[in-house]
């Protein structure tokens, strides 16, 4: 089945190409990280974790979110999922190396990344993160190759596949209620201290994650003879429709609980975040628009979803994906990681923006994902238009 | 076969050992290196069931007041060779002075003695005995001993920093530079590593010197006795003296992570 991923298109080619350019100016500037350190980024004392640990916790929920589709397949026997569920599942494996390689570029001393299977630490979340992502990974790869290429033979997947699909749905619940705990189990950091933080993640992952995932539907639908089908995505809108209120809903939750009980520490980086903090004189608002640009798309992205009119009308609902995609990678990323960090133990303000490096390396695990994903996407998509010939 | 394999690299290490802690030592390694020899004395370990520390705030307060002392810091950053890094962002802190409002933020309160407002605290890595840090750390690069100091494995940590988001008190600090390229060769202390880059650092309440039977550092050359340090389990201890007579305070007590730095007004 790999062959079908060196035989393709003029686009498919250019596409790779371009993402291998975009991975080698990124790989450049992670060979200065690896020279200079940490220092040749925004990151300070008191912003310890900024834009790759941020970018980490975004795509753990896009990596999870399959189970969105795989759930409904699976357990209710929806057959209307049937063609987006190895869609799907190629979509959680760039996004779970996405975030492996996000922890290693943040990392002061990646040759050193075994010491966490050497001296193996069950205290530490991250230990579990690491089981838990890389489990994933393996779940998905496994899952997909074996039913693909099932289909491709026109025989029945094997059995023994069955009882790990039915295993990756609480394992995806799973990858994304440990990254929460990453940070919901930290004392003296009041915006992650809160026992809603792995529900907000859950309700942000199932509403970005399947959003993307239709944008990825229309696009393969426009480029290739492969059809995923016009009720799989409405399925999917409803989904991403009521995630994305369940997301806003647990946010309003939390800004409840600080602002009524008045308690500083819940208000804090709430203040920081939305209307920027003063001190000695000094004001400090960096995320400001950006918070409210969240605030503003995830507005546009629920009016457009709510309504059915807009929300079955394909190109309106495009732009409400594209919104809810871009309201849940402010939030949940920089918002939430960088917020965290302000205002420092000592409350007082150090603020952090990225370096033109920091962004290039980004970009570069970006390229990575999109190159896993269009290649995996390539097999599946090349498979499908075989067996409908 | 004379020598087997084993024996030979027993051997050999034996006498590369020798050969530099003999009078070689003096030629072969660099100026700084030599001190290690007029090193005082060494003593008997010095060791507790939980070793503690008690700043006296009014004497070192009065101190700072007069001349603007920093003469603990100062010695720390001798004795840890603790470089300082041009861009603050990148600062790597040991003991340090924050200001008593940002020392206490729990303690908001507009009519504090107005003596207090605004002046020095002397701050460090509060050696919790349920430490945050070491509870997170994913390589146990961090860990507590059981006289209750926490303290860093430099070669095992990976850089990761989640003891740095861990941390309720920002003690952690992390080598976001090479540390070496800070530091005068001259000056630097070989009886303590120096750092990588890529590591996280924090006081360790001076264990190397503890082990050699000396006070911590930041104690010793305090001359106002403003910084008392000793067993916390024996009731004969200096810091249980002062404990019982006095008012004591720690930073965010509330935060469950006992912190076993104790200021006295």
């Amino acid at each position: 089945m790999i062959e079908k991923a060196i035989v393709g298109s003029r686009r498919y080619y250019g596409g790779l190409a371009g993402l291998l350019a975009l991975i080698g100016v990124g790989f450049l500037c992670y060979l200065w990280q690896l020279q200079q350190g940490l220092s040749i980024t925004g990151l300070s004392r008191d912003v310890s974790w900024g834009l790759y640990i941020a970018q980490f916790t975004f795509f753990v929920g896009v990596a999870a979110s399959a189970v969105m589709v795989v759930l409904p397949y699976y357990l209710h026997n929806y057959k209307e999922f049937g063609k987006v569920t190895i869609l799907g599942e190629f979509l959680a494996v760039p996004a779970v190396v996405m975030c492996m390689l996000f922890i290693v570029v943040d990392m002061g001393q990646p040759t050193r990344v075994m010491n966490v299977i050497l001296h193996p630490s069950p205290r530490s979340m991250m230990f579990w993160d690491m089981v838990s992502l890389s489990g994933y990974l393996l779940l998905n790869l496994v899952i997909g190759w074996v039913t693909l290429d099932c289909e491709r033979k026109s025989v029945a997947p094997p059995r023994w596949v069955k009882p790990l699909i039915y295993l990756s749905i609480p394992w995806a619940v799973s990858i994304h209620t440990v990254t929460a705990f990453l940070y919901a189990g930290l004392p003296g950091r009041h915006l992650w201290l809160t026992a809603i933080l792995a529900a907000r993640f859950l309700a942000s992952a199932f509403c970005a994650g399947p959003a993307l995932l239709i944008i990825l539907c229309m696009i393969v639908r426009k480029w290739t003879r492969f059809d995923p089908g016009k009720q799989a995505i409405q399925t999917l809108a409803k989904i991403v429709t009521y995630a994305m209120i369940l997301n806003i809903f647990f946010l309003l939750l939390e800004v409840f609980t600080g602002f009524y009980s008045q308690v500083p520490g819940h208000m804090h980086s709430f203040v920081y975040l939305f209307a920027g903090l003063e001190e000695h004189g000094q004001f400090y608002g960096a995320l400001i628009p950006w918070m409210w640009s969240s605030m503003a798309l995830a507005a546009v992205a629920i009016l457009l979803l709510v309504n059915p009119g807009t929300r079955r009308n394909e190109q309106t609902l495009l732009v409400a994906c594209l919104a809810v995609f871009g309201s849940t990678w402010i939030d949940k990323g920089m918002g939430l990681v960088v917020g965290g960090f302000i205002p420092n133990p000592f409350e007082t303000v150090t603020e952090y923006t990225p370096t033109l490096p920091e962004v290039g390396i980004t970009l570069m695990v970006w390229g990575i994902g999109g190159l896993i994903l269009t290649v995996l996407y390539k097999i599946a998509v090349s498979v499908k238009e075989e067996v409908a010939a | 076969m004379g020598v087997n394999r084993r024996d030979f690299l027993r051997i050999g290490g034996m006498g590369t050992l020798l050969g530099l802690g003999g009078a070689a030592a003096r030629e072969l390694l660099p100026p700084g290196a030599a001190l290690a020899e007029e090193a005082p004395q060494r003593g008997e370990a010095l060791k507790a069931e939980r070793w503690a520390m008690v700043v006296d705030m009014r004497k070192c307060l009065s101190k700072v007041k007069k001349d603007g002392c920093r003469d603990c810091a100062l010695a720390c950053e001798r004795a840890h060779n603790i470089p300082t890094p041009t861009n603050p962002n990148h600062a790597l802190k040991w003991i340090w002075q924050e200001p008593y409002e940002n020392a206490f933020p729990g303690q908001h309160n507009d009519y504090v003695d107005e003596g207090l407002r605004g002046q020095p605290v002397l701050v460090l890595c509060n050696q919790c005995d349920k430490p945050p840090c070491v509870r997170v750390c994913p390589t146990r690069a961090t860990f507590r001993r059981d006289d209750g100091i926490v303290m860093m494995d430099y070669h095992r940590c990976i850089g990761c920093r989640y003891c740095m988001a861990a941390c309720p008190y920002g003690s952690r600090s992390f080598n976001f530079v090479d540390p070496r390229k800070y530091l005068d060769p001259d000056a630097t202390d070989p009886r303590f590593p120096t750092r990588m880059k890529g590591v996280v650092e924090k006081c360790n309440f001076c264990a190397e010197r503890l082990a050699e039977g000396l006070m911590p550092a930041c104690v010793e050359v305090c001359k106002d006795k403003a910084l008392i340090f000793g067993d916390l389990r024996d009731p004969k201890s200096d810091v249980r003296k002062v404990l019982r007579s006095r008012f004591s305070v720690r930073r965010k007590p509330d935060l469950g992570t006992h912190p076993e730095i104790y200021y006295v007004v």
